[in-house]
């Protein structure tokens, strides 16, 4: 087996493990540049997961090969309105964000399991059939040498999930909106006197974060669990977080950050099939990702900071 | 009054509308709620055997909490007692199988591991808070997930050869009373509930009795003031991670020499760490508060193992009431503002 077809292998892995990280690191980005810490994000994530699968296994009859399509975009609605419960209590009740998080986490395991065992009386859902098929993109993967590698034999939705992270920088940078959402995570003060509303801005970052992390459960479970149980998501939040710091809270930064992750991932599950990486344990694998973020917090790889107000509940006539 | 409100209020109005929210739960899905909640009860106290696991459950919840609550105090959100409690309870049974030793050598030494591992990797966050000012939140969940990964390595690699458990610790450094399983039935309780009442004595002598204690304190309620009185907010910071390691690596060893006996691959985390967080929340971060909430949490987890046998209720319904709960004991803004409407509805 030479390096071409290595590559050949785990690209396409890669990009496929990329795709719930970058779409959940940027809900992440959102939340957190408009000053909300998301630590519920794996909450968000399991909501998505168990969403898609329930719907993808109830109506898979009537969508048949649109169904994966359709069942994210129910994740997608789920993930906003349980990211609801996130924004009342951090922006409205000045809740520790936090803990709000940690709270979000433990819900949505105890509630979606709760819901399995209600409705399927086991706990774990059956398979799903219908899952997003694996694609040549058209005349980009006939591109010779890149073109197999690159643009073959992975998802649509992972390259949508690529494209995405460049339309959240435009919205970030180039938009108001995203301007008021950058200024109300740094100083919700000085936006607030220039006539934003912060408390409006907030909702919006955290229930955009909640549809991103709906998305990204959902696609997380389709592709690779087919099922859902208490282990599906299993800190894919978590690391969609460290994408995000790691990319250092910037869109484009986020998704490079939440595909180096994919490729620890793929390589973690691959690489023992592999010449070379058969040799290197696991664990390196599985633990590189997290010692990665700690490395990187600490400034050795430049130093990442946070968002400046992020944490803080805003209180209007505060000084 | 206000002092009332939230010392003691808060807690109990928040418990109280997690088990309300609880049985509209249980109500909408077309369970019986009080027949769920009369069956739970009986899964904590209604049988000797029921006692005294709930009363083991309660053991690891204590230690758990007293780890959360500790770092709160000084201002600082250990998130990582997951992890801290793996490679404590790893530990523990590392030094359980592979010496040995008479018994007065062996547990006690086998106890340190755990504690001592906790502490290390308690450690982690705390200097790098100290010294790279990086936020401890963040650094501890990734140790969470890498505690996870690394243990379950050396269980399948290093400790045996590719089996997913350890083999059983010697009874030289068993927690295990034989004494006390005959008092309840043969339930699983041991003797870490003597170390966790004495963690509780500890924790609160600490706090409020000696110097070092002032200070964490100091710190945690507004460092530059502690700084300027001369106090180094540096080495407080890591102590204060270190002790609460100490207390996190003991509920690890808690469930490695108590419970089971051994340490097995893990699929994903205990939860034991995350509740912990709970455990400190509704007990207001002091020993005493920790000690009443892990016995309801400990309590309540404990009797929903009896609820899906009984009557059909799973278990998680006890998950959602506790995640429910500290919700609404961290929005206390929102129980205070509801409490103020009332009174002054009262005197209108």
């Amino acid at each position: 087996m030479d390096f071409y077809q290595v590559l050949l292998i785990i690209i396409p892995s890669m990009i496929a493990y990329a795709a719930p990280l970058i779409f959940t690191a940027l809900g992440g980005v959102f939340s957190e540049r408009s000053g909300v810490i998301n630590i519920g994000l794996e909450g968000l994530m399991v909501i998505g997961a168990f969403t898609g699968i329930v719907f993808n296994l109830t109506y898979a009859d009537v969508f048949g090969i649109w169904t994966p399509w359709i069942s994210v975009l129910v994740a997608m609605v789920a993930g906003v309105l349980f990211s609801l419960l996130l924004a009342v209590a951090t922006i409205t009740f000045r809740a520790d964000q936090t803990v709000s998080g940690v709270a979000l986490n433990l819900l949505a395991v105890g509630l979606t399991i709760f819901l399995v065992k209600k409705i399927y009386d086991k706990g774990q859902t059956d398979f799903i059939s219908e899952t997003f098929a694996r694609i040549d993109i058209p005349l980009l993967s006939d591109i010779p040498f890149i073109g197999p590698v690159f643009f073959s034999n992975s998802y649509y939705i992972a390259y949508i999930a690529i494209l995405v992270s460049f339309i959240v920088w435009y919205i970030l940078y180039k938009t108001p909106f995203g301007l008021r959402i950058r200024a109300v995570g740094e100083h919700p003060m000085a936006a607030d006197t220039m006539g934003v509303n912060v408390f409006k801005i907030r909702y919006a970052g955290v229930l955009i974060s909640g549809a991103f992390a709906g998305v990204g459960g959902a696609i997380h479970a389709t592709i690779f669990a087919n099922d859902f149980s208490h282990a599906t998501i299993n800190g894919q939040g978590f690391m969609a977080i460290a994408a995000m710091i790691f990319g250092k809270w910037h869109p484009v930064g986020a998704m490079g950050a939440a595909l180096f992750f994919g490729l620890a991932q793929s390589l973690s599950i691959v690489g023992s099939s592999l010449p070379f990486f058969k040799d290197i344990p696991s664990v390196y694998l599985l633990i590189a990702p997290y010692v990665l973020t700690i490395i990187a917090l600490t400034g050795f790889i430049g130093r990442a900071d946070a968002p400046k107000a992020s944490g803080q509940p805003y209180i209007k006539g505060e000084r | 009054m206000s002092k009332y409100l939230s010392k003691l209020t808060i807690p109990l109005l928040a418990v109280m509308l997690g088990l309300i929210a609880g049985s509209i739960i249980m109500l909408i899905s077309g369970y019986d709620p009080i027949a769920g909640y009369g069956v739970m009860l009986d899964g904590i106290i209604g049988e000797q055997y029921y006692i005294g696991e709930s009363l083991r459950t309660i053991i690891t919840y204590v230690l758990a909490g007293l780890a959360v609550a500790f770092a709160f105090r000084t201002g600082l959100f250990n998130i990582g007692v997951e992890g801290q409690l793996i490679v404590g309870w790893l530990a523990a049974v590392w030094v359980g199988v592979a010496f040995e030793l008479p018994k007065f050598i062996h547990l006690p030494l086998a106890i340190v591991a755990g504690a001592l591992a906790g502490a290390l990797w308690a450690f982690i966050p705390g200097y790098l808070k100290a010294k790279f000012r990086v936020h401890e939140v963040i650094v501890s969940i990734m140790l969470n997930y890498t505690a996870l990964y690394v243990t379950n390595y050396l269980i399948n690699d290093i400790l045996t050869d590719k089996k997913d458990r350890t083999e059983r610790i010697a009874d030289s450094a068993s927690l295990s009373s034989p004494f006390l399983q005959s008092l309840t039935d043969y339930s699983r309780l041991h003797w870490g509930i003597v170390i966790a009442i004495i963690c509780i004595i500890i924790m609160w002598f600490i706090l409020e009795k000696t110097k070092m204690g002032f200070e964490l304190k100091a710190v945690g309620f507004n460092q530059h003031a502690s700084e300027y009185a001369g106090m180094s907010v540096n080495k407080n910071i890591i102590l204060s991670m270190v002790i609460s390691g100490v207390f996190a690596g003991l509920a690890g060893v808690m469930e490695g020499l108590g419970t089971f006996g051994y340490a097995a691959i893990k699929g994903g985390f205990t939860g034991m760490g995350f509740d912990g967080i709970a455990v400190a929340l509704l007990g207001a971060n002091t020993a005493i508060g920790v000690a009443l909430a892990a016995i309801l949490f400990g309590g309540l987890k404990a009797g929903a193992l009896n609820m899906p046998l009984q009557i059909g209720i799973p278990s998680e319904i006890v998950d959602i009431i506790i995640a429910l709960i500290i919700f609404f004991v961290a929005a206390s803004y929102f129980i205070r503002w509801l409490a103020q409407r009332f009174n002054q509805k009262g005197v209108k």
